[in-house]
């Protein structure tokens, strides 16, 4: 394993979009072949070296690649976004596209993490120690296939849009969350420990969620129909179990029609 | 249009308007046309050992317009999937951005008819309300020769005169409606059924009742043949027929072709048909359902090869995902109850409809299998290849810029088996096909009749496209494929279709291996079919209008000039 | 003698009239009367009279006052700001033909830019659930003719579009609704009591801001389904009632404004509303349309798919591609963000409707305001360059609120001297080309090329 570090030495006046900043784009190259990677600011080509000083080679593939970036990229758009392989660690914020349509690997953002992390992402590991705003694991606009692998975890909260059109992998909050989680989805588990003032599971087709706060406002397309015992995250809870979107299309499966699951600490 | 002298030299010349099949020789351009010979200070393009065509004229594509725009605007992803568009050299040159796949951009359309070697592509379907928007994207689409047919078929002033018998009246309107809209001809989608679909209804079967309007299908289609032929257009009724898409369609299918025989052609622009059936892949199903869906593909080519007065197209399955649009608005809210995918639809009042929806057509699906090879039986069950077209339906079966690939497939039957071979029900798909079994391989002078002459013809433009003679229009696509050995690799014909190694459009080079090096000299085509003025027609018209059943004001309806700023009118009296 | 203009459009709202009469002076340089509009479109055209419009452009000068320049300079000074900036943006169009918007695009990827249009501010969400869910519509003589019943969802015609209900969906008489008022049943769901929910059958007073779960609890009804006894603070009988009258309509017209766009969730509830409305169509016709706010601002959402796939957020910057991500690429949030670093402010005031921090970080960098008048962008700007008015001294195609494309005449003459946007757009284009040293790309040969011919008195 080989470890390429790169220092935050400037200040984007926009914005970098930082695509290159992957342990794919990064194998088999020395950290002078790394600084002259590609990247945009605005319409203005760039180069990695441009924005940050860069120690260490990489290893000979995106798998022995680690990228360790020691500052904070508030103004740095697609960290490790399409990557395979490898891991991407961020010493500080990140901003958009995060992960996005990422297939494998490892993302850790010890701070705080802009909109659309995790989009269309297909698998590997996504973990942020902060809050992230919105669009969190959700599908590119018009695309009716979301996230359909791997895990995304947020230790802070999140905002609005979680897991849209989602069709697989797993999302888990760790606080809180604003509104829209899981719509249009057809599969895929969203946890949200905290609270929710809204909009869970609505238009969702399949799937399933599990909301261990409070829920302000519930969806009108959603009926309890039981009460269960479930392990979430590696602790079990007595929950009431829903199911929904009463208002949505749903599938057969051996006759039986499946619904969209929601679950809620029991009422007491 | 370009001036000067241009001869392109020794290429294999493929051109069956002239019976030309690959013999070497020279095509000489002067001032946009093909002419006899050019002086020695003439600009010289080698062609030697390429296969040299006529410009590429396509039948029928949804190439611009309101649905066509639709399906772009509702599909962001569609983006996506084009990949980076726009080559280096093109940004270096300064030429349009180019975006989308399966509905690409008006830049992109041209550039890439253009970089195939067409010449002139047909707008399937025109709302005429919504004329100047189609007029607008043709004007943005750059080198190709367009032209638009209106969409008549569930018209309430065709129908009405339909049902009343009255021949002459339909023709006035006709007339009338092709020169406010500068349009081409008369285009018909699911007769009656789309006007049952403003209230939510269809029409699947030939005798029908239109709701209100109490008109059949088929007195509908043959209303228009008659009134098409009273007024000798340069081309035919253009049919999209009832009971698309669904399985055992093929009688009705046939039902429909039936009512061309008796009819006679009347015109002067070279054309034998009086019918043009069109994406015809979608109509030849068999079946009682998906789980016993098959091709009836040789049932309706049976009848096709008999029966002179009918021209087709094959409208091939390209499992792509792509985008479907048509003015069957029934059809599309069918199909999103299917997919369950985004819908989107567009009813026009006194007029059409439209619907759009995305389809992937997956190759892991056995009855996307099925559709692919009926699209080619087709083809190669066709007897007569100037009456047979290459088409996708573009985008519904499959993007235009597969035109290439499907070439590929008529050509190889290699390559037909290695996508067989591939199907994750290889075995139900052959069950339900005779694809597997059919050895005729199409030779470049079928695929030059099937993409050039044929098609012109068929448009009445056999004048001035589809092939090289003198006196007819400079458009000259030149392909890197040796005539006297073809190469036993399929993908080499291909890639030699998909980016033409030259293309002269009006006398002027446009492509040269394969990259765009000219916006060229683009021409909107339209049709004045001069007619005595019609005073009932033109008293419902301007009824219409006033009494405010059209929100629109009259004087704002006719197309504007300008807006079409490179016309090409095909003008004449209509002889009574 | 003065003449009388006839089928003229009203450059102000989405229902974009076409049926206005304007009288004329004999030299066609000032409108007399105005027939047929609304009070709103009246007073548009009067105030097109204005002696005072500018005629010049104006340039900011080291000591904060504007001083008047000529087009050419003008023109110069914007084409190389646009050529220097990293990430131009340029936003507006709420009054721009479609001719003015087909060139502004050249630009634009000349410039590598990022092109928007006020829909971004207002419905954008629209676009937004369309993207993911379709559009079901169809154009307003379709509800004029056969809708039965019409649903007005947190818009309020009376005011913002005025001949609205009289020309298209409440009133008029059409072919299968020859009795008018009579034979339509009208719903208007609306937190506040507007004039459009007084004039409605049933006005459900929906809670602000839960748009989302009475939609799905339409949808729940209708698939049989029951739901809790009160709903966006509607009751479940209220409820079930309105759902039953959509289900027997035989024609049922769906209009949604910017209550729904603006509230919670914004794209969600169009969305949800599209459900809606592809539910229904199981049962009956149903069709739903956006009520647009300006004349032609469905315009650059058209012209701007045909020539990149997308209708706003258009960022160009990268040479090979177009992207969209709104919520990234829109005009606020880039603003808000500080991510681009040139603004031009075409035919709207952004001046006035973008949020006052998204202003300040514009205004650090230049500032290019095009309109026919002065306004707030116009003043705070470091160029105004005026242009003639689409519809009024300009002619050329709009856009009405269902896409149906009118072409709109002048009916006076421009001022002298003063281009319309499309000849402003095609001369800085033409000198953004001189600067870079680089071949104009006209799609038809220059000589061809024809602008709408102007004042086109019919
Ligand atoms: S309703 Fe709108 S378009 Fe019609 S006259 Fe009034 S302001 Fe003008
Ligand atoms: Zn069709
Ligand atoms: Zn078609």
């Amino acid at each position: 394993m080989a470890t390429v570090t790169l220092k935050p030495i400037k200040t984007p006046e926009l914005i970098f979009e930082g695509y290159s900043i992957t342990p794919d784009n990064f194998a088999g190259k020395t950290a002078a072949q790394i600084a002259d990677l590609p990247g945009h600011e605005g319409k203005i080509l760039m180069r990695l070296g441009d924005f940050f000083e860069i120690s260490g080679n990489a290893g000979e593939t995106a798998a022995d690649t680690n990228i360790v970036i020691t500052g904070d990229c508030s103004r740095v758009k697609y960290i490790g976004a399409r990557m395979t392989a490898g891991t991407v660690t961020v010493n500080g914020n990140a901003d958009m596209y995060v992960g996005g349509w990422m297939k494998g690997g490892k993302v850790h953002i010890k701070g705080n993490m802009d909109s659309f992390c995790g989009i269309q992402m297909e698998g590997g590991e996504l973990i942020c120690d902060g809050d992230a705003k919105n669009h969190v694991g959700c599908a590119y606009r018009g695309d009716w296939r979301g996230m359909k692998g791997g895990t995304i975890r947020i230790r802070g909260s999140a905002g609005n849009d979680i897991g849209t059109f989602m069709l697989g992998g797993t999302i888990i909050i760790e606080k809180d969350a604003f509104i829209h989680v899981s719509t249009h989805a057809e599969g895929g588990t969203v946890i949200i420990k905290g609270d929710v003032e809204g909009r869970v599971g609505g238009q969702m087709v399949k799937g399933d969620m599990y909301v261990l706060g409070k829920i302000k406002f519930m969806m009108p397309g959603y009926q309890k129909v039981d009460t269960v015992e479930k392990e979430v995250d590696g602790v079990t809870y007595k929950l009431d179990h829903y199911i929904g979107d009463l208002g949505e299309r749903h599938g057969k499966s051996k006759g039986q029609i499946v619904y969209a699951n929601l679950y809620v600490p029991a009422a007491a | 249009m370009a001036q000067g002298e241009l001869i392109i030299k020794g290429g294999f010349i493929v051109d069956p308007t002239r019976k030309i099949n690959g013999d070497v020789g020279d095509v000489a351009i002067k001032d946009g046309k093909i002419v006899e010979k050019v002086s020695s200070s003439a600009k010289v393009i080698d062609a030697k050992g390429k296969v040299v065509m006529a410009g590429g004229v396509d039948v029928h594509a949804h190439v611009a317009g309101p649905k066509v725009n639709a399906g772009r605007l509702m599909r962001p992803e569609d983006k996506l999937r084009a990949g980076t568009c726009r080559s280096n050299m093109a940004q270096k040159n300064g030429y349009r951005m180019e975006s989308g796949f399966s509905i690409p951009s008006t830049f992109k359309t041209g550039y890439e008819y253009a970089r195939m070697g067409y010449a002139f592509v047909m707008e399937a379907a025109m709302p005429p309300l919504l004329a100047p928007h189609t007029h607008e994207e043709i004007h943005d689409t750059p080198i190709i020769d367009e032209a638009a047919l209106p969409v008549f078929g569930n018209n309430w002033f065709v129908m009405d005169y339909i049902r009343k018998g009255e021949v002459e009246n339909t023709a006035a309107y006709i007339a009338w409606l092709l020169k406010v809209t500068k349009g081409y001809g008369v285009k018909v989608v699911n007769p009656g059924g789309t006007a049952a679909w403003a209230w939510g209804l269809n029409c699947l079967g030939l005798n029908d009742r239109v709701p209100y309007f109490e008109v059949t299908p088929a007195e509908i289609m043959t209303g228009l043949m008659e009134a098409n032929e009273y007024l000798g257009l340069p081309h035919s009724m253009h049919v999209h027929q009832n009971d698309l898409g669904n399985p055992g369609n093929y009688a009705i299918t046939i039902d429909s072709l039936k009512l061309a025989e008796g009819i006679k052609t009347k015109n002067k622009f070279g054309r034998e048909q009086v019918m043009h059936s069109t994406h015809l892949q979608f109509h030849s199903y068999g079946g009682e359902g998906w789980g016993t869906f098959c091709s009836k593909a040789k049932e309706v080519m049976d009848y096709v090869n008999k029966t002179k007065n009918i021209t087709i197209d094959l409208g091939c399955v390209t499992l792509d995902e792509t985008t479907t649009m048509t003015a069957d608005g029934p059809f599309e809210h069918h199909l999103h109850g299917l997919n369950h995918l985004k819908w989107t639809n567009v009813d026009v009042e006194m007029e059409t409809a439209a619907g759009v929806v995305p389809y992937v057509y997956d190759p892991n699906i056995k009855v996307c299998d099925i559709q692919w090879a009926i699209g080619l039986e087709l083809a190669l069950y066709a007897k007569d290849m100037d009456r047979t077209f290459i088409t996708t339906d573009h985008p519904n079966a499959g993007p235009f810029t597969r035109y290439p690939r499907v070439i590929k497939w008529l050509m190889s039957k290699q390559a037909r088996d290695a996508v067989l071979n591939s199907f994750k029900h290889k075995d139900k798909v052959l069950d339900a096909i005779s694809l597997h079994t059919i050895k005729r391989e199409l030779s470049l002078f079928e695929i030059a009749q099937m993409t050039r002459a044929g098609p012109a013809k068929c448009l009445g433009l056999g004048a001035y496209y589809g092939g090289l003679a003198p006196g007819m229009l400079g458009d000259v696509a030149i392909y890197d494929l040796n005539f006297k050995d073809m190469p036993r690799d399929p993908e080499k014909i291909e890639a030699a279709f998909q980016r033409a190694a030259c293309f002269v459009k009006s006398g002027e080079i446009v492509v040269k291996d394969g990259e765009v090096v000219s916006n060229g000299h683009k021409k909107t085509v339209w049709v004045n079919a001069k007619m005595p003025e019609n005073p009932q027609v033109t008293r419902d018209v301007t009824q219409a209008f006033t009494k405010g059943t059209y929100t629109m004001d009259i004087r704002n309806y006719p197309v504007r000039d300008y807006l079409a700023p490179h016309p090409f009118v095909i003008e004449y009296d209509v002889e009574a | 003698m003065p003449k009388l203009i006839k089928g003229v459009g009203c450059p102000y709202c989405g229902s974009s009239c076409d049926d206005i009469e304007v009288l004329v002076s004999d030299d066609e340089t000032k409108i007399l009367e105005v027939h047929n509009a609304c009070i709103i479109g009246t007073n548009l055209f009067h105030h097109a009279n204005d002696p005072t419009r500018p005629k010049l452009p104006r340039m900011r000068q080291p000591d904060g006052s504007m001083k008047e320049v000529t087009y050419p300079e003008a023109i110069d000074w914007m084409a190389k700001t646009m050529l220097k900036a990293k990430k131009p943006l340029i936003y507006g169009f709420g009054s721009t033909n479609c001719e003015g918007m087909s060139a502004v695009a050249r630009i634009a990827e000349k410039a590598g830019a990022v092109l928007d249009n006020c829909a971004t501010i207002c419905h954008g969400p629209s676009f937004l659930a369309i993207f993911d869910n379709g559009y079901p519509s169809c154009t307003l003589g379709e509800a004029k003719n056969r809708a039965d019943v019409v649903v007005f969802w947190g818009c309020n015609p009376m005011h913002a579009h005025p001949r609205h209900t009289s020309r298209y969906s409440i009133f008029p008489r059409g072919y299968f609704t020859q009795k008018g008022q009579m034979q339509r049943t009208v719903l208007c769901i609306d937190p506040r009591e507007t004039d459009t929910a007084k004039l409605a059958d049933h006005h459900l007073m929906i809670d602000q801001g839960h748009d989302y779960e009475l939609f799905d609890a339409f949808r729940t009804v209708l698939r049989g389904f029951d739901i809790p006894e009160t709903v966006a603070g509607i009751p479940r009988e209220k409820i079930k009632e309105a759902a039953e009258i959509m289900k027997k309509a035989k024609f049922c017209m769906i209009f949604f404004g910017m209550g729904c766009t603006h509230t919670d969730g914004r794209n969600h509830n169009i969305d949800a509303a599209i459900s809606l409305t592809r539910d229904l169509n199981e049962h009956t016709k149903c069709s739903i349309m956006a009520m647009r706010g300006h004349y032609n601002i469905a315009g650059p959402g058209q012209v701007w798919s045909w020539q990149f796939g997308f209708p706003y957020c258009i960022d160009l910057t990268k040479g090979s591609h177009a992207h969209m991500n709104p919520g990234e690429t829109s005009s606020v949030d880039l603003a808000m963000r500080d991510e681009v670093d040139c603004f031009v402010n075409v035919g709207t005031d952004a001046g006035a409707h973008f949020p006052i921090q998204a202003v300040q970080h514009l205004k650090k960098h230049p500032f290019i305001a095009i309109d026919p008048n002065f306004c707030m962008a116009s003043e705070i700007a470091d160029l105004h360059i005026p242009v003639r008015i689409a519809g009024v001294d300009e002619p050329g195609v709009v856009y009405r609120m269902d896409n149906v494309p009118i072409q709109f005449r002048a009916v006076i003459k421009g001022l002298p001297g003063v281009p319309s946007d499309e000849e402003l757009f095609d001369m800085v284009y033409e000198r953004m080309c001189e600067l870079t040293n680089t071949q104009p790309v006209w799609l038809a040969a220059k000589a061809d090329r024809k602008y709408p011919e102007s004042p086109a008195v019919i």
